[in-house]
Formats: structure tokens, sequence, C-alpha cells
């Protein structure tokens, strides 16, 4: 299949390998600028609170700070959705959660940065605090936002075919309450802003802005500046070095953003703020701790009759995604599997902790590790292989859901079929020895949003592309490298449609004053909508070569090939490679390489060029002289594309229908092989297999690498990863508490690339980075069913709960994990960084705790 | 605090330094000496971005003390380029999908060097195990077995052709 590209479909090293590999690449926080301070950030230590008084003044008198800004110095709302506009710089008259921003000293150094936070007075009046949704929800007084009642961001209900009827035709129903507790990002790079003013020539003050900053999104960046600062966006230049990792905690705009420029612009110098770690996890945006009432009928035969969800969302204090991500949830009920009655009951609760918005697999990941938990169920209700149940209800595409999501290519079929097939699951599952087990679970995934977040008709993407005498080709693109391989299939793709090396392609990305707009990198979007517009873009410039090209040969331009650096005539037969064929003139494929003895760009003046120049019509012509030849006939050669998602793909006409719709979707199946000990209740996975359809793997080695960190960071959700709260406290805000997994507890996971070559993707790609994260959980969870029989309703499944779940099935005696368990019941609360329930005041210690030894009160026996 | 005078040697280079005893020597390596790829991301040594090379020992620049490093031989990523061009590992980890976003890559890259000078044919088990000193959150570190794998059979070629 790849035998008809020449640069797509191969395994290729990133083009910003080098400056990754070296330490030469720069991120955020590795620039510097003249005269650059630094800013640190004061955040509220109560949950919720008013703010009564400020008092900056023994702050500002400390040698060596320049400003103490406060929220009355940029008072204007903003937030990431037009409809959720509920954040401020630095708090006005409210602190939210426990991390809230109070205010910003900027200093000369981060020591008497440090030093003035503790000159701040700040006078609270402590408010009742929310930790709980669905205590949140009963709210009446005390609210988090005034305007929003009972602490509800934002409840949607959408009731497709009739759920009724689906549930009164079921043979079986099975009905549960899931949890799926609270995981955040953790990129490895702490988010970091540089901003920094220039002087106006012509009224002599403060005029453009440029930010630098660890984003995904810089054009919402450049826009939310423009709100919050007063500035028209033309004098805002956002520009977006190398991004340590994002999955959807940099797709927002996050408050040191915005608060490094409201400082810049009161301290009248560049000032540089990045987090620590704790910080960065106060500012979160992950993906919320979600209650999951789950109810699915099926026929005998195994065909989904209907379903019915009720989800709740902890939401924290801000809106930020969160409408978004509550629509997420039902919307992607449907596009999996063919499913003809579907009720969905959405709540985004406003509660007093961070934050949470956007995460790899968007709002769909916790709604499927119940679905697929509760499917599986249904298949062992049945007696049916939970491979054969999904193979049931697929979806017969072309099609539209009954939520109206248009479904084209849909290449689940074949990942089920693969996975199984590698996995051995036929002759093993069911087979293994008591203790090890095997699961199966499905996710899918958009390839970027149909409907933008601001609502417009302007296109999602827009790449430019323009080549110079030189024979370089570069590409502007808006696009967000952010570690998933964005400039690298930007450049790939050019590459391809021009028919030249990749080396020749130089990208130019996510810089506002330089690139045309891209809404960022988010949702899967970058490869389906920035590859098409570069491939527009790439044709438009071919179609200006080949009319000089065909003209110099005498031919039509149809009858042009546009490959390895050449144009030459279709059908023409090079004899060994066309490199030896086409003579000394087309060796150069590398910059550097030597033509006619002359070094490549100089070709351009050599006497073998105005030679071939003066010949007359020819068969073949390389790269650089196509160009020129184009350049002479049609003076400059540029060339503009850009995608907007077509209509047909934007949704149904419902409240909330905006959100869901993409104009392809990723597909995933993957087996799970785990052991579960008994004794401690310790999941171990031994290997994942996991099919996914990219659509046309642009490449390879790319794609495998985003489908394992998906199952990767999918299976961290399903067995480490949590946020740990008391009282509003993150109780592991570090990397080693939070539990990210090592080399050690990694499995091996196996990608198996499926193609399904989408008809309107970028050579028939589509996404591949998040969709395959959500099968990850269930299916674990059903690989421990089949291991020991126990189904665990609330990830992650840590020892304790695990071997809670083995303690209930031996003794007969039904035990709801979840029930009675409220992280904000005072009598009860976890224990630092795990997830055991104590009663009482104070964790309980182990008897060698050194807690314990220090002080012999702290604690009590087992 | 008062300033004291040091002299640091990194990359085979000596630097006089004046630091404040209490500087941690990533700090020194990134501000002061603008050697910015040994990189930020804990806090804590809980990750291993600040990775370095003391005397050839992997150690966390974040929790140790530039003072502390004087008279020793500090090897930082930039070190790390062979005559102008990628050593092996570095080569191997762009071929084979090592780094992605690339953030933790230095210190992952400055772990591999010192487990190969320690035992330069290790089992998966024994990369596994020191591999886990440094967290990644993209890669699921399977794309980074492969690269080392190839970068070892690299390094043999490579001398069997000398």
């Amino acid at each position: 299949m790849s035998g008809d590209f020449s640069i797509i479909g191969k395994p290729t090293a990133m083009i910003d390998a080098a400056e990754k590999t070296t330490g030469a690449g720069k991120y955020t926080d590795d620039l510097s600028v003249p005269g650059m301070l630094v800013g640190k950030i004061l955040h509220s230590p109560y949950p919720h609170a008013r703010i009564k008084r400020i008092d900056t003044s023994r702050a500002e008198r400390l040698d060596g700070v320049v400003a103490v800004v406060v929220g009355k110095d940029a008072p204007n709302p903003y937030g990431i959705l037009p409809v959720g506009h509920d954040e401020h710089a630095l708090a006005l008259d409210k602190v939210r959660y426990v991390g809230d921003n109070v205010a910003c000293v900027v200093a000369v150094s981060e020591a008497i940065a440090e030093k003035a936070l503790e000159l701040v007075d700040v006078e609270y009046e402590v408010l009742p605090a929310c930790f709980d949704p669905e205590e949140s929800m009963k709210s009446e007084t005390d609210l988090i936002h005034d305007n929003k009642p009972h602490n509800l961001e934002k409840d949607y209900h959408h009731v497709f075919g009739d759920p009724d009827k689906g549930f009164a035709d079921a043979d079986h129903v099975a009905e549960a309450r899931f949890i799926a507790n609270e995981v955040t990002h953790a990129a490895m790079e702490p988010h970091s802003t540089l901003a920094s003013f220039e002087l106006d020539p012509h009224t002599g003050k403060l005029g453009r802005l440029t930010v630098w900053s660890s984003t995904q999104v810089p054009y919402y960046l450049q826009h939310k500046l423009s709100l919050v600062l007063e500035m028209p966006m033309s004098q805002i230049r956002v520009i977006k070095p190398l991004v340590g990792g994002g999955f959807g905690g940099k797709s927002e705009v996050i408050p040191l953003e915005i608060i490094a420029a409201v400082a810049a612009r009161k301290a009248k110098a560049p000032v540089k703020i990045t987090y620590t770690r704790e910080e960065v996890f106060w500012a979160h945006r992950g993906r919320p701790r979600t209650i999951i009432d789950l109810k699915t009928g099926i026929k005998n035969d195994g065909r989904i009759t209907a379903v019915k969800a009720r989800v709740v969302q902890d939401g924290g204090a801000y809106c930020s995604y969160g409408v978004v991500t509550i629509l997420y949830s039902g919307a992607l009920l449907g596009a999996l599997y063919d499913i003809p009655n579907i009720q969905y009951d959405g709540y985004r609760v406003l509660t007093n902790k961070p934050a949470c918005g956007a995460m790899r697999g968007h709002g769909t990941v916790n709604v499927r590790f119940a679905f697929e938990s509760q499917l599986d169920e249904l298949a062992a209700k049945i007696g049916m292989d939970p491979a054969e149940i999904r193979q049931r209800n697929l979806l017969q595409p072309p099609c539209i859901t009954v939520n109206g999501l248009r479904v084209q290519s849909y290449g689940l079929p074949e990942c089920i079929e693969k996975t199984v097939e590698r996995s051995g699951w036929k002759q093993r599952k069911g087979k293994l020895p008591k203790g090890r087990g095997l699961g199966i679970a499905c996710s899918h995934y958009v390839s970027g949003a149909a409907n933008s977040i601001i609502r417009s008709d302007m296109p999602h993407s827009t790449v430019n592309i323009k080549i110079d005498r030189d024979g370089g080709v570069v590409v502007y693109t808006g696009a967000s490298e952010i570690g998933q391989g964005s400039d690298t299939m930007t450049a790939q793709v050019a590459a391809e449609v021009l028919g030249c090396s990749l080396a020749r392609v130089r990208v130019i990305a996510a810089d506002t004053d330089l690139t045309p707009i891209d809404i960022g990198s988010y949702s899967s979007r970058v490869t389906f909508m920035a590859g098409n517009a570069t491939l527009r873009a790439a044709e438009e410039v071919k179609k200006s070569i080949a009319a000089a090209a065909a003209k110099k040969m005498g031919c039509s331009r149809d009858d042009l090939v546009f490959r390895d650096d050449l144009v030459s005539k279709k059908g023409m037969q090079f004899t060994g490679t066309p490199e030896t064929a086409a003579g000394e003139g087309a060796r150069s494929t590398q910059p550097g390489a030597s033509v006619s003895g002359r070094v490549e760009g100089q070709i351009l003046r050599g006497s073998l060029q105005q030679k071939r120049k003066e010949e007359g019509p020819k068969e073949w012509m390389t790269f650089e002289e196509a160009v020129v030849t184009a350049i002479d006939f049609h003076g400059a050669l540029t060339g503009t594309g850009s995608y907007a998602p077509p209509q047909e793909a934007r949704g149904g006409k419902h409240k909330g229908g905006g959100v869901g719709p993409s104009p392809a979707y990723s597909y995933s199946a993957q087996v799970a092989e785990v052991t579960v000990d008994e004794e401690t209740g310790e999941v171990t996975v031994h290997k994942v297999w996991a099919a996914h359809d990219c659509g046309r793997a642009l490449n390879p080695v790319s794609v495998e690498g985003q489908i394992i960190g998906s199952v990767w960071m999918g299976m961290g959700q399903a067995l480490t990863e949590e946020m740990v709260w008391k009282d509003g406290m993150l109780m592991n805000p570090g990397l080693l508490e939070y539990r990210s997994p090592s080399s050690i507890e990694s499995p091996e996971v196996e990608p198996i690339i499926v193609e399904s070559i989408d008809p309107e993707g970028p050579f028939g790609a589509k996404e591949c980075s998040e969709g395959s994260l959500a099968a990850t959980i269930p299916a674990i969870a059903n690989a421990i069913y089949d291991a020991v029989g126990v189904r665990l309703h609330e990830s992650p499944f840590t020892p304790e709960r695990v071997l809670a779940a083995l303690r209930a099935k031996k003794n007969a005696k039904a035990l709801n994990l979840t029930e009675g368990v409220d992280p904000t019941a005072p009598e009860r609360f976890r224990e630092h960084g795990g997830s055991l329930w104590f009663k009482g005041k104070g964790p309980e210690r182990h008897a060698l705790d050194p807690a314990r030894r220090e002080s012999p009160e702290a604690g009590g026996p087992d | 605090m008062k300033k004291e005078l040091i002299e640091l040697r990194v990359n085979g280079r000596a630097h006089e330094l004046a630091i404040e005893p209490s500087a941690l020597l990533l700090d020194v390596l990134r501000l002061d000496l603008a050697l910015t790829g040994s990189k930020r991301a804990c806090d804590d040594s809980s990750c291993g971005a600040c990775t370095v090379l003391v005397d050839g020992v992997a150690m966390f620049s974040c929790t140790l003390l530039a003072a502390s490093c004087e008279g020793q031989e500090i090897t930082t990523i930039e070190g790390v380029s062979e005559h102008g061009s990628l050593a092996a590992i570095q080569k191997a980890y762009g071929d084979w999908g090592g780094a992605q976003c690339g953030y933790c890559t230095p210190g992952f890259i400055m772990t591999v060097k010192s487990l190969l000078a320690e035992n330069p044919d290790p089992s998966e088990s024994d990369v596994r195990s020191a591999l886990s000193s440094n967290l990644c959150r993209c890669t699921g570190y399977s794309q980074m077995y492969e690269a080392i794998k190839s970068a070892i059979e690299a390094e043999r070629e490579g001398m069997a052709a000398k």
C-alpha cells in the first residue's frame, strides 16, 4: 500500500528529533530575554473564601521586588468557552479552590519573589465549600458562582429513539453505578510563559506584546489575552516554542499565561512565570471524577436495544471545557456501536476544587469504561463471547447514528478481528490458570471536532507554502507541535504532494505573526484538518509548477509525475534508480549534495542548468529546475490551503448537538492480559494488544508511539493514577505520589495499525493519539473479571479496591464499593497518595510508618 | 547569602562561577551556564528529567548542590553529541520514536549512557530497571527499549568497522 507513496507510510524520525535528543531545542522555560524578571503567584489556602482585603505594600517594599499584581489590575473575565467566561487573571473578590490565584509578585529573582509572597497580606472570610458533586448540586446558598444555581454549570437531557420501548424489548437489562476517579495530564513540562512588551515608536508607550508559552492553542491564547488586556489581537504575538507534552492540559488558557502578560505590563519589563509541579496539579484541567449510572438492554442474540446513562461530573471551580466534556460523554455513546435508543442525562457540577477540563479522550473515557464493562457483564449473562457481542453490534457505514453523527470509514470490525487473532483470544480465553485473565474492549474518538468552540464559518486550519529559487519548500502552519508529530506530519504531506525530499521542507509553525490561523492541537484534529490544509496548499503550488513544467516539457499538466525530487512525464521508465537515469543533474536529494560539481543552490546559475534550459522540451526536470521554470513563468510560487469540516458532518440540530460530530472517527479494539494476586489484590498487566484504525498511517513510528502512549496512559488511570482529596486539598501533588507508572510497571503493548482509508482524510488519514486510551481501562477491568470473577465499578483498580471486591465475593455478601463512599464526609478520608478509606481523624499509619514512630499517639491499631 | 567562587568542570570545560552555596546544580547549569538541556519537571527528584553524569554516575541535578561538584567531571546532554554528530543513542531515540515531546529525553539519555557504561550488554530487565529512575508521560517506554537495543547494535557495528 505504501508503495504508492514515496514519503508517507514510511517510518520517519520526527523532523525535530535531534533538537530533542541533544537538548538544543528550547522549551518556554529555557528562554530568556534581557531584563527578564521572574513572576511568582500567591495561591489561596482556602477552598472557598471571600477576599476582604489585600495589602501588598510590605511585599512591594522588599528590595528586588518590581511589582505586585492583583485582580483589579486586569478585571476582565475570560474562559476558554464563550459560554464560560468565569475566570479572572487573579481573584477579584473570591477564591474558589485551594490554589486559586490571588496575587503575583514580580522580582529580580525567584528567591526574592518567593520571600515577597510571604509579605502579601490577605484577609479572607472563609465560606462553606462543596467537594462532592452530588452534595454540591443540592446547594442553595454560598454558591461557587452567583449565576449558577445549585452549583450546576450545565445539564443536558437527550433522548434519541425510544429508550423506554428499547428496554421493554430487551431480554436482559443490566444496571449499575460506575465511578472513575479524577486524573490529570501531568505532562513532563510544567507550564511556563514569558511575556514581553515592546515600546511603540509612535506613542512612546508600551506597544506590542509578545508571549512565548507552553500551549496547545496559541490562537486561543492570543484571543483571550486580547480580551483581558483590552488590546487588539493584531498587537499580540503568541509564539509556541517546543512543548513538553500537553494531553489537553495546555489546550486552554491557563492562569499563568494571562498573569505573566498582566505582570509584564505592570512591571514594564519582560516577565517569565514557570509553575512548580504542585502548581501544575492545581492548574489541572484534567479528567473529572465521574459518576455514571448506566443501564443497558440487550436481546438474547446480543443486540443492544437501549442505553440510558446519567452522568455527573465533578467539574471543579470553573467552567473550563466543562460544557463540552459533559456533551462528549453523551454524544460518544454513539458512533462506536449501533445503538437504536439512547437516553442521556448529563450534569456538569461546580465544586471547590481545581477546574477540570479536556484530557486525552476528552469526555469519552469514563463513560466508555462503564459501558464496555457492562457490555461484558451482559455477554456473560447470555453466555456469549465478549468479542462476539461487540461484533453483533457493529454499525453499517456509511451511516448517520441515531444522535446525528456521520460515520464513514469504520475499521472497528478489522480492529476486533486483529486483536482477537494476535492475542490468541479464541484459543486462550477461559483456559488460563486462575488468577490470570484476558479482557476485551473497544473505543473510538473524533478526528477533530466538526464545530469550532467559537462558532464561525472560518476554516479550522489554514496553511501557506512558499517555494523560492533555492528549491526549499517552506510550510507555514498554525498547527501546534506538542510532541505528537504535528510538524513532521506537515512536512511529510507537503513533500509527498510535491514529490520532493523531506529534507527540502522547512516547517514554520505556531507563531501568530508568521503563520495562518489554526485552532490548535486538541480533539485529535491536526492530522485530519491541518493535514488536509497542507495537502491543499501543496496541491495549489504543485499546480503552478506543473503548468510551467508542462509548457517546458511540451506535454499536458496531467501527464506529469512529481516524485523523488523529479518532475517527469507519466510512464517514463527510468532504468535503475531515477537518479542514475536522470543523470548528474538530478542526483541531489540532500541539502548540500553536489550537483555537477557545484553545491546545490548554485545549480540555478550553473552552466549545466543554463544548457538544460536552452535544450528545449525534455522528458524530465529536477524539482529545482521545475521550480525555477515556474518562478520564471508565474513570478512567485506560493500556495494556500484551508480546511473546514463539511456541513454534512456537523451533526444534529438538537441543543448541544454541536459537540460530538467529527468528519471522521478513529476506532480501537484491545485485549489486555492481566494477573491478579488474590492475596494482595495487586493487578499486573502483562500485555495489551491494541488495534487502532487511524485511516492511513502517515508515519507508522509516530502512529505506534501514539497508540502505545494512549494505552499506557489508560493503564495508569486503570491501575494507579488518582488525585486524592481531603477537604479540597490535593493530597498527592507530586509525580511520585500521583503514581505515574514507571518502566517497571509498564507492560508490553503491541500496537496493530488498521488502515480504513477515510474518504476525506489527508491520504485517508484519521486520528491516532486519543482513541486508544478509553478501551484500555475496561479491557483491564474485563480481564480482572476473567481472572478472578470480580467486577470493579470504581477506577483506579488499586489493590485495596480489588481486595475488597474479592473479599465481598468470598463472603457471598454483596458489597457495593462505592456505597457510602464520600470523599467529603469529615469522618472518612483517604490516605495520602493511596486509596484506603479511614474512619476517624487522621490517617492510620502502618506500624512501621516513620510518621507513627515519631509520634506514638498518631494512628491506632488495626 | 554570600556568593562563593567555584570552578565547575562541565562537558570537558572549566567554568569559574560565583554562586550561592545553596545553589542547585540544575539551576547553575540552566541559569549560569545556559545549558538548558537538563530539565526541571518535578522539584523533588521523582522524575529524572534533570539527570546528568557526575564522574560518570547518573545523578539528579535538581537535588545536588553545585558547590559539592567542584573537582568532579559533569556531563550534561549537551556533552553527549560526538564530534559534531549525533551519538548512536541520540540517533536511535529519534529513529525509533523514543522521544515524543522530548522533555524527558535528555534525562533518559543520560541514564542510558550511565547504564551502558556500566553494563554494555544489558538484558531487557536491566534496561527497565535502569529507566525506572526517570518518568515519561508520552511514550509508555516501549519505543525507548527499541531505541536502546538499536543503539547498542550500532555501537557494536561501529566498533567492528573500526
